[in-house]
C-alpha cells in the first residue's frame, strides 16, 4: 500500500467554525511517518490554524521540497492543491506559485536537510525577497527518509544514533532569516501545540516572509541521549520569549490572556497580535535585538521559541515587482498582447 | 588587380572591446540595407568585458546570402594587438583600411592588396580635446571615410544619424560633423569610389535588421508571458533583458502604473525553472532563459515538469561547449541534453528557429504548445541567430488569435463532472485535464509529485500503474507532432540520390550551399528541422533518399543521434557534416564538405565510402 486514504464522516457535534467547516475538513490522507513523529503533531497545528482562522481550504497552496517533513502536506489539507517539488526546492517553486496568482495563501513546508543543506540557498533567496508565504521548516536535525545522516541544523558535539559525533558548526535557521530580511521570524517546538499554533495564525496572517522554525524531534533517528534535538534535550532547554495570541481585525479568534505584561502588534492586514512577554526587556518588533538575543541564548545551551521578530508593515514581493492587483493567471489577451499595430510599429523601426 | 565587385563582398571592422565601435558599425550596416542591399552582420567577439579583440563582420549581398561566407574581401583594422593576423586573413586582391596616424614598419602589408591608410587618430586630435570624444568620433570618421570609398548614398547616412540620436539633437550635429571630416579626407586623398561598391537596389523588401533575442522576447510578451525567471548567462541574457524592455512598454496599466508581468533575477539557474514551473503549475504563463550550462542545472526540474506535467517555456541560446566552453561562440550543441534532459525515461518538445522572425513566432507559439501539451518546451536558438542583427521578414500578429491555454477545468466544469483525475487520458490523445489551485472548494484538488502516480495523482509504486502512466506521456508525443511546425523540404530541380537535413542557424549556409552544389551538377534536396520529437515528414524524407547529409554545428552530430535514435534509421545512410570551431558555419564549408561526400558515394561501395 502506498497510499493512505482516510474514511471521511463527520459526527454532526463536532464543531465549526464561520464557515461551518469542522477540523475534518482540514484533514487529508493517513500519514505514513513513524508514529509519534513530531510532524504529525505541526501538521495537526496546521489544521489546528487553519480551522480556527476559517481559512476556504481550497484557497491555501501548500508546497514542499523532498523529505519527511515535505511528505507532510499530503496529510493536512486535502482540499488544497499540493505540490512536493524537489529536494530543497521549495522556495522556487513557491515563489513562482505566487508571482502567478497573488491571491492564494502559500504554506511552505520544509525540512532541516531541505532548507539548510540542499536548499540553504533558495531559503535565502525567498527571505530577502519578501515572498508572502508561511515557511515552516520540520527541524529535527537529521535525514530521516535516509536513515540518519545528520542535516546542517545538527549541533556540534552532537551524537546520531550510531553514535558518530557531528563535527561541523550548526546552521541556525532562524538567525539566518533574521539577518536575511524576514519580516515575521518565530521558533517553536511541535510538542508545544499551545504556542505553535498561534504562531502559525500569526504567520498567515502576515504579509511577506514569515518563518517559523520548528523543533521536531525525529523518534527514529534522532530521539537519543547525545542528541540535542531530541524530545527531552528540547523540554530541558526551551527558553520561550512569549506565547501569543492572534485576533483578526475582523473577530478575535483565539483568546487566552496569560496574566502579565501585554504588548500588542498590529499586522499590515489589521490582525493584532498579542504577545505576552516572559522576559520584561524583550521586543519583537527590534530586529537587532532579537539577533542579539537569540545568540545570547543559543550561547548559554538555550533554544529561544516563540515570535522573535515581526515587522508590523512588511512589503511583499508584488509590492516589489509592483504588480498589478489582479492575478497575473487571470489576464488574458487584451491586458497581454499589445496587438499588430503595436508590431508594425516596431517593425518600422527596425527598418 | 584589386577586387572589382558590386553590391557583393564580406567588410569586416576589426576593433578592440569597449571602444564605442558597434553603434558606428551598425550605422553602416543600416545604411546599406537602407539602400536596398541585403546585409549580414555578424559580432565575433570575445569572452570579456573590455580591451581585447572584437569584430564586426558585414557581407553585402544582393543576393540576399545572409550566412557566413567565409574570408574578408575588405578590412577595416582598428586594432593594433590583431593587425597582422587580420591583414593576413584579407582575400587575395582585397583591401585594408588602417589608422596611418602612425608609420606602419616595413614588411607588414601584403603586396596583393590595396591599403587605404586613413590618419584617424590625427584626424580626431585635431578636432576634438575630449579623450572619449576622440575615441567614438574616430568610429564615425571611419565611416565617413567608408562611405567615400565605398559609394554609400551619403544622405541615406546623415538620415540614419539624426534618427539613431533623436531625442539627443545636440549629438547630432557633431556626429555629422565627423562623418564629413571622414568623406571630405577620403574624397581628397583616395580614388572613390573603390572596386568595391554599394549601388542603391530594390531587394530588401519589407524586412527587417532585428537580433534573434529581442524577436523571441517580443515572442513571450506576444504569447503571453506573465512570469519570467532568470538568471543571466551569456549569450541570453539580452532575451531576458529584451522582455524586461518590452514589459515596461506595452504592460504597463495606464492608469495605475502598475505591471502585468513579474520578473524575478533567480539567485541561480535551478531557482529560475523552479520559479517558471510554479508560475506554470498555477496558470501563469512562465518562461526562463539560458543557456547551455543552465540547462545541464536544470536538469531534475525538467524531469520533474516532464512527469508531473507542468508547462514551462524554456529559450536555451546555445553556445560552444562543453563546460564553459567558448561563451561568447555559436553552436548547436544542447540538442540531446535538451531532448532528453534529466534522469529517468524524457523526451521533450523543442522548437528550432532559423531565425529572429521564427523565433518571435515560435516563442509565441511556444506558451500555446507548453499549455496545450501541459510540459516543458523548449525553444532553441544560439548565439549566431540570438545576438546578431539579421534581416527577416517583418514580424506579424493575428489580433483574431486567442491564447490556447489547454485543458484546464474551471469551476462551472468540476461542477459538472463526476469525477476528476489529473491524470486520467479523457480524450484520447494522452493529455489530460488539470485544475489551477483555488478554483473549486471541494472538488479539482490534487497533489503534485515527482514520484510515481496513478491517474487520480495519488502515490503508487505498483509497476502496472506506473508503465501506464509513463505509456501515456510517450502517447502524448504522438499528439504533439501534430501540433509542432513541420519541417521545411525544398527540393533540387531534378530528382536526386541526396539529401540534407538541418536546423535553425544553419539554414541560411544551407540554402547557399545548396546552389553553389548545384551549379557542380549535384542535386540536393533539403529539409529543415523545425521541431522534436520529429514529424513523419522527417522519416519519409530520410527513406526518400539514398544518402541523407545531417548539416549541424557541433562535434558529435547530436542531430544525426536523434535522427537514428527517433527514427530507427540505418546510420550508414545519414552523413554526418559537422562544424563546431564557434563561428557561423558557412556555405564554402558546407559545399566543400557535401560536394566531397557526393563524389565518393557515387562510385565507392557504400561500407567503403563511409569507412
Amino acid at each position: 500500500m502506498t497510499y493512505l486514504a482516510k474514511p471521511k464522516f463527520h459526527h454532526p457535534s463536532l464543531p465549526k467554525n464561520a464557515l461551518g467547516y469542522t477540523r475534518r475538513d482540514y484533514e487529508a490522507s493517513t500519514s505514513t511517518l513513524c508514529a509519534g513523529c513530531g510532524h504529525d503533531s505541526i501538521s495537526a497545528a496546521i489544521i489546528e490554524a487553519c480551522f480556527e482562522l476559517s481559512i476556504e481550504p481550497h484557497r491555501v497552496a501548500k508546497i514542499s521540497g523532498i523529505g519527511c517533513s515535505s511528505k507532510t502536506p499530503d496529510y493536512f489539507l486535502g482540499a488544497s492543491h499540493g505540490f512536493n517539488s524537489v529536494h530543497g526546492r521549495m522556495p522556487s517553486v513557491l515563489t513562482g506559485a505566487n508571482l502567478a496568482n497573488r491571491d492564494l495563501i502559500y504554506l511552505g513546508v520544509s525540512g532541516d536537510g531541505d532548507s539548510a543543506s540542499i536548499g540553504f540557498g533558495q531559503f535565502a533567496h525567498a527571505m530577502r525577497r519578501g515572498v508572502n508565504m508561511t515557511y515552516i521548516v520540520e527541524n529535527n536535525g537529521v535525514y530521516g527518509l535516509t536513515k540518519g545522516q545528520f542535516s546542517a541544523t545538527a549541533d556540534r558535539g552532537s551524537k546520531s544514533k550510531k553514535g558518530a559525533v557531528n563535527t561541523d558548526s550548526a546552521i541556525d535557521l532562524v538567525a539566518m532569516a533574521l539577518q536575511l530580511g524576514a519580516t515575521f521570524v518565530a521558533r517553536s517546538f511541535s510538542g508545544d501545540k499551545k504556542q505553535l499554533v498561534p504562531l502559525i495564525k500569526a504567520a498567515i496572517e502576515h504579509r511577506g516572509s514569515a518563518f517559523i522554525d520548528v523543533i521536531s524531534p525525529c523518534i527514529a533517528f534522532n530521539n537519543h541521549p547525545g542528541s540535542t534535538k531530541s524530545l527531552d534535550y528540547v523540554r530541558a532547554h526551551n527558553e520561550a520569549v512569549n506565547r501569543l495570541d492572534i485576533m483578526t481585525g475582523r473577530e478575535p479568534i483565539f483568546v487566552d490572556y496569560a496574566p502579565g505584561e501585554v504588548v500588542s502588534v498590529r499586522q499590515h492586514d489589521g490582525s493584532v497580535l498579542s504577545l505576552r512577554k516572559l522576559n520584561d526587556d524583550y521586543d519583537p518588533t527590534d530586529r537587532l535585538a532579537a539577533m542579539n538575543f537569540l545568540q545570547r541564548h543559543a550561547a548559554q545551551g538555550q533554544i529561544v521559541t516563540g515570535l522573535l521578530y515581526v515587522a508590523a508593515e512588511a512589503a511583499d514581493l508584488h509590492d516589489h515587482c509592483n504588480t498589478v492587483a489582479v492575478p497575473l493567471n487571470r489576464l488574458g489577451e487584451a491586458e497581454l498582447c499589445p496587438g499588430s499595430a503595436a508590431l508594425d510599429a516596431i517593425n518600422a523601426g527596425l527598418r | 588587380m584589386p577586387l572589382n565587385a558590386v553590391n557583393d563582398f564580406v567588410i569586416r571592422f576589426a576593433n578592440v572591446n569597449g571602444s564605442g565601435s558597434a553603434s558606428a558599425n551598425e550605422l553602416f550596416a543600416r545604411a546599406i540595407m537602407r539602400m536596398g542591399v541585403p546585409v549580414a552582420p555578424r559580432n565575433v567577439f570575445p569572452s570579456n568585458i573590455q580591451g581585447l579583440p572584437t569584430w564586426y563582420e558585414i557581407r553585402v549581398s544582393e543576393e540576399g546570402r545572409l550566412g557566413a561566407r567565409g574570408g574578408t574581401d575588405f578590412m577595416v583594422a582598428m586594432n593594433p594587438q590583431t593587425f597582422n593576423a587580420d591583414v593576413i586573413s584579407i582575400e587575395p586582391d582585397g583591401y585594408l583600411m588602417y589608422d596611418s596616424t602612425r608609420t606602419l614598419p616595413p614588411g607588414q602589408l601584403r603586396s596583393d592588396i590595396t591599403v587605404i591608410g586613413m590618419p584617424l587618430t590625427a584626424i580626431c586630435n585635431a578636432h576634438y580635446s575630449d579623450p572619449r570624444q576622440r575615441q567614438l568620433f574616430k568610429n564615425i570618421i571611419c565611416i565617413g571615410a567608408l562611405s567615400a570609398l565605398l559609394d554609400l548614398d551619403f544622405a541615406e547616412v546623415e538620415k540614419l544619424i539624426g534618427e539613431q540620436y533623436r531625442g539627443k539633437d545636440k549629438l547630432i550635429e557633431p556626429n555629422i560633423t565627423a562623418l564629413h571630416l571622414g568623406r571630405d579626407y577620403a574624397r581628397a586623398h583616395f580614388a572613390c569610389p573603390l572596386g568595391l561598391r554599394v549601388r542603391r537596389a530594390d531587394k530588401v523588401g519589407d524586412r527587417i535588421l532585428i537580433e534573434g533575442n529581442a524577436a523571441a522576447a517580443l515572442g513571450a510578451v506576444y504569447g503571453g508571458a506573465t512570469v519570467c525567471a532568470w538568471y543571466p548567462i551569456t549569450p541570453s541574457s539580452s532575451l531576458a533583458e529584451g522582455f524586461a524592455r518590452f514589459c515596461r512598454r506595452f504592460r504597463h496599466d495606464p492608469a495605475s502604473g502598475e505591471a502585468r508581468y513579474a520578473i524575478v533575477q533567480a539567485e541561480d539557474e535551478i531557482a529560475s525553472i523552479g520559479m517558471v514551473i510554479g508560475a506554470g503549475w498555477n496558470g501563469a504563463r512562465a518562461f526562463t532563459a539560458t543557456s547551455g550550462p543552465g540547462i545541464s542545472l536544470m536538469q531534475e526540474f525538467f524531469g520533474f515538469a516532464y512527469f508531473a506535467e507542468i508547462p514551462a517555456v524554456i529559450f536555451d541560446v546555445q553556445r560552444a561547449g562543453p563546460s564553459t566552453g567558448m561563451p561568447t561562440r555559436t553552436q548547436q550543441c544542447d540538442l540531446i541534453s535538451c531532448a532528453y534532459a534529466s534522469h529517468g525515461d524524457t523526451k521533450h518538445v523543442l522548437l528550432l528557429p532559423e531565425d529572429a522572425t521564427e523565433a518571435f513566432e515560435f516563442g509565441a507559439d511556444a506558451f500555446d504548445l507548453a499549455d496545450r501539451l501541459q510540459t516543458p518546451v523548449f525553444v532553441l536558438l544560439d548565439l549566431d541567430i540570438g545576438m546578431n542583427q539579421r534581416l527577416c521578414r517583418p514580424l506579424q500578429w493575428d489580433d483574431a488569435r486567442r491564447y490556447d491555454r489547454g485543458k484546464v477545468l474551471t469551476a462551472a466544469d468540476l461542477d459538472r463532472i463526476k469525477e476528476f483525475g489529473r491524470y486520467t487520458d479523457v480524450d484520447g490523445d494522452a493529455i489530460p485535464y488539470r485544475t489551477y489551485p483555488g478554483t473549486h472548494p471541494n472538488k479539482g484538488a490534487f497533489f503534485t509529485r515527482g514520484t510515481s502516480h496513478d491517474a487520480r495523482a495519488r502515490y503508487s509504486e505498483n509497476g502496472a500503474t506506473y508503465v501506464e502512466g509513463m505509456q501515456r506521456l510517450l502517447r502524448k508525443q504522438e499528439t504533439a507532432k501534430k501540433l509542432l511546425p513541420r519541417p521545411v523540404r525544398r527540393a533540387a530541380a531534378a530528382p536526386t540520390r541526396f539529401g540534407a537535413i538541418y536546423y535553425g542557424s544553419t539554414s541560411p549556409a544551407m540554402t547557399e550551399a545548396a546552389e553553389i552544389l548545384a551549379r557542380r551538377g549535384h542535386g540536393l534536396d533539403l529539409m529543415r528541422v523545425r521541431a522534436f520529437p520529429f514529424h513523419q515528414d522527417v522519416a519519409s524524407f530520410i527513406a526518400d533518399h539514398d544518402f541523407v547529409f545531417v548539416v549541424e554545428q557541433n562535434r558529435d552530430g547530436q542531430l544525426r543521434m536523434l535522427l537514428v535514435n527517433e527514427i530507427g534509421i540505418d546510420p550508414v545512410r545519414l552523413v554526418p557534416v559537422l562544424h563546431y570551431d564557434g563561428a557561423s558555419i558557412t556555405a564554402r564549408f558546407i559545399a566543400n564538405a557535401i560536394g566531397g561526400s557526393i563524389d565518393t558515394l557515387q562510385v565507392a561501395p557504400l561500407r567503403k565510402a563511409l569507412s
